[in-house]
């Protein structure tokens, strides 16, 4: 299986409860800022390009203006192109039944004539409430050796409570031999489950979505994957390297927090694997005559005149003199004021602390502050 | 041809700029790396843009595979356009043989027919050796104003350095009385900052009958401003207030850079509307470990600190690790400083190694008098184990 062959498409938003944290208020999943300087639809669609793959498209549902912004053309992923490249593909673009996205399998179904004129052979499905950096052509390689019908990217460990997550038994030679479907009150449990992403033909998801729809079904999980096991060769592909799955403000502090590890940083920002982004245009960080700044991520465009701890500073971050900011997550444009304590703080965009304050959450309960909020 | 431009802008960044020694062996001068994100050209072509120039031509001669890398399609600077946009000129084989460019004039000439393209009433020279902010827009109103054939932009500078600058005599008008280049004595503290803006029917006819007048030197200051002035053409002088350093020597680049980290600086590269763009590299955040100390200093996207920064400017990508100490110096992309080695008043290029223990480079009051000055490390350079480099050496890469 070639790159060139495999379109690519992504979820910018997740279905369900736990797609709505305060940080999906005012934007998709696709967007929500992460590690310094990234949105979190960085990690697919550069691990797709990576990959080789040439053509890339985005489901969109509501809240998408700050994604747009974010993509742009495509271009910092080198999908700007003339023939194929990056595609935003809003509700309401076909004239078909359902044209909403409110389900992951309606998005799909939503999408039919895109996916009907892509030249490509198969797709590669993913989320973008998901961080890691894989190789894609492994993958591809994985499921051509298995004559696989459908390739499921899943992870061991603690499972996420997320409604609509897939769990999974999975044999010696990697095929799924059970499928369960969380209701997301079992959290916790050691197990396999699916990171979302999925490898299958074209014209198999095809199939699986008009006859699901055709059946009034509801659930991609249940009704296209679940449902269809013993007829198809499902098989699991498991993720390696630093990965995570977020589905509340908790998640979201730890996956942060977790780059301030130097393995995770290097198994996530592999240089042969590189994660672009959008430029912008920053001066460097400049550190002020009484910073004093340990075991922190720092982006470009910050002032730092205080002192900071075990936190993660977006771009153009102030912190002003006598400031002190630990184990926090201030997004781009947050300015921490004069003698500020802040201790596991997640600040939204531009919000602003102002002086003599002192804002203190836990690890386990992060405080978070909303988008250009005043405190 | 080209829809018509007011004013295109033609930026002469040909020069070796061999006054920066190693630093500008295997890159033209306009490419060296400058203020931990920036290279020279930036500022020029940056100003061109914030002030509604859209279309540039770049010049070059000079080791230019660097520089065409780095401006490419203009993109970073918004110079991708379907009109107009940055075009890298080259010297070009014609009919009648290939040519260098002979000097500044000459490379304008040769490329006459690129500008008669767009039409323009005005032209703007450039040169691609400075680090300022300008509004062009400002300058062309005045020069409109004037009704000027050449308008020059001027600084005024300390007399005690006045004599290192082309400087100008200029009357009350505005009017530029005398030329006078880098005089022992100087009449005038008011230097030509390297900002020209022609009329385009003028200039053009001053270039033809230089390139014609086989004595020329082929220069804009030599040649081509002193015959405009001498055929009594108007020339003015536009007041330039600001920013305005000259980087090209090692001791110039070295303290534009520090001047960045000045409490007082008076160039402020974060000002939101006049931004100077960068062709950015795709790094992770920097990351400052527990072990680390960083002050006074720039620091850009992709640096791992371990070690102790302190009034320095780090570029992209620069491994500082536990008790290094870097301070007083300038490190470019992709640098490496390992285990407790030394850096004092240096440059150090692109992908050196300081290994472990190693010093480079002095303060002025542990050398003897006269033995002190800024120490260069080229690029790729690696200096070994315990190493000592002393102050104000230049340490290249031997050819392999």
């Amino acid at each position: 299986m070639r790159a060139k062959n495999v379109l690519g498409i992504i979820h910018a938003q997740g279905y369900g409860p736990q797609a709505h944290t305060e940080l999906t208020a005012v934007r998709t999943f696709a967007s929500v800022p992460y590690g310094g300087r990234y949105r979190m639809i960085d990690f697919p669609l550069s691990n797709m390009v990576n990959a080789g793959i040439t053509q890339v498209g985005i489901i969109t549902e509501s809240n998408f203006q700050s994604l747009v912004d974010h993509v742009g053309s495509g271009r910092p992923w080198d999908l700007a192109r003339k023939r194929e490249g990056m595609f935003i593909l809003p509700p309401y673009n076909t004239s078909s039944a359902i044209t909403d996205h409110g389900t992951r399998l309606s998005s799909l179904y939503s999408i039919s004539d895109f996916l009907g004129k892509a030249r490509q052979e198969y797709v590669l499905i993913t989320d973008t409430n998901t961080i890691y950096n894989i190789d894609y052509k492994d993958l591809f390689k994985f499921h051509t050796e298995k004559e696989a019908d459908v390739t499921i990217v899943y992870k061991h460990g603690k499972a996420p409570a997320i409604q609509g997550l897939m769990m999974f038994a999975i044999g010696d030679d990697k095929r799924i031999n059970e499928i369960s479907v969380s209701n997301g009150n079992d959290g916790g449990i050691e197990t396999n489950y699916s990171f979302n992403i999925i490898l299958m033909r074209k014209s198999l998801l095809e199939y699986l979505v008009r006859s699901a729809i055709a059946h009034n079904a509801t659930s991609f999980e249940r009704d296209v994957i679940q449902a269809n096991l013993p007829t198809l060769k499902i098989y699991g592909y498991p993720i390696t390297g630093y990965s995570a799955i977020i589905d509340s403000l908790k998640t979201y502090y730890k996956a942060n927090i977790d780059l301030l590890d130097p393995e995770n940083r290097k198994l996530l920002f592999d240089p042969k694997k590189p994660v672009d982004t959008k430029i912008c245009d920053n001066v460097p960080a400049k550190y002020g005559l009484d910073a004093k700044v340990s075991n922190s991520l720092i982006a470009d465009g910050c002032v730092i005149e205080g002192e900071v701890e075990n936190s993660i500073l977006f771009r153009d971050v102030k912190i002003e003199r006598g400031a002190i900011v630990k184990n926090s997550i201030l997004m781009q444009g947050t300015v921490v004021g004069n003698h500020t304590t802040l201790n596991a703080v997640i600040t939204d965009k531009n919000a602003v602390i102002t002086s003599n304050k002192n804002l203190s959450g836990d690890e386990s309960y992060p405080i978070y502050i909303a988008k250009s909020a005043t405190v | 041809m080209a829809r018509k431009n007011e004013c295109i802008a033609m930026l002469l960044a040909g020069g070796q700029g061999s006054r920066l020694g190693i630093l500008t062996k295997r890159i033209a001068k306009p490419a060296v790396p400058f203020g931990g994100k920036y290279r020279i050209i930036d500022f020029p072509l940056s100003n061109c843009v914030n002030s509604g120039i859209h279309t540039v031509g770049v010049l070059t001669q000079y080791q230019p595979l660097e520089l065409n890398d780095y401006i490419g399609n203009g993109e970073p600077w918004d110079l991708d356009r379907a009109n107009g946009g940055v075009h890298i000129l080259s010297p070009y084989q014609q009919i009648e043989g290939t040519e260098w460019y002979k000097g500044t004039a000459n490379a304008i000439y040769q490329n006459i027919n690129f500008i008669d393209k767009y039409d323009p009433e005005y032209v703007a020279i450039l040169s691609g050796d400075h680090i300022y902010k300008m509004d062009y827009a400002d300058m062309l109103a005045y020069h409109k104003e004037k009704d000027a054939a050449c308008t020059i932009a001027m600084l005024e500078v300390d007399w005690s350095e006045a004599s290192r600058f082309g400087l100008m005599i200029v009357n009350d008008d505005g009017t530029i009385q005398e030329f006078e280049e880098k005089p022992p004595e100087p009449h005038s503290n008011k230097a030509s900052m390297g900002v020209y803006i022609f009329t385009w029917k003028k200039l053009r006819q001053y270039l033809i009958d230089d390139e014609a007048n086989p004595k020329s030197s082929n220069d804009f200051g030599k040649d081509v401003i002193p015959a405009m002035h001498e055929a009594g053409e108007t020339m003015v002088a536009y007041p330039f207030k600001g920013y305005w350093r000259d980087v090209g020597t090692i001791d110039s680049l070295w303290m534009a850079n520090m001047d960045l980290i000045s409490p007082e600086t008076e160039i402020d590269l974060d000002d939101p509307g006049w931004k100077i763009y960068a062709r950015s590299p795709s790094a992770p955040p920097q990351y400052i470990s527990n072990r680390a100390r960083v002050r006074n200093s720039l620091i850009a996207e992709g640096c791992e600190i371990e070690g102790d920064v302190d009034f320095s400017v780090l570029f992209a990508n620069v491994v500082v690790e536990d008790g290094a100490v870097i301070r007083d110096s300038i490190i470019m992309p992709g640098s490496v400083i390992k285990k407790n080695a030394v850096v004092e008043y240096s440059i150090v290029a692109e992908n050196a190694i300081i290994d472990e223990y190693a010093r480079v480079g002095a303060r002025e009051q542990d050398c003897a008098e006269g033995e002190w000055g800024i120490t260069v490390i080229g690029e790729n350079v690696e200096i070994k184990e315990k190493e000592i480099v002393p102050a104000k050496s230049m340490i290249a890469k031997e050819e392999a």
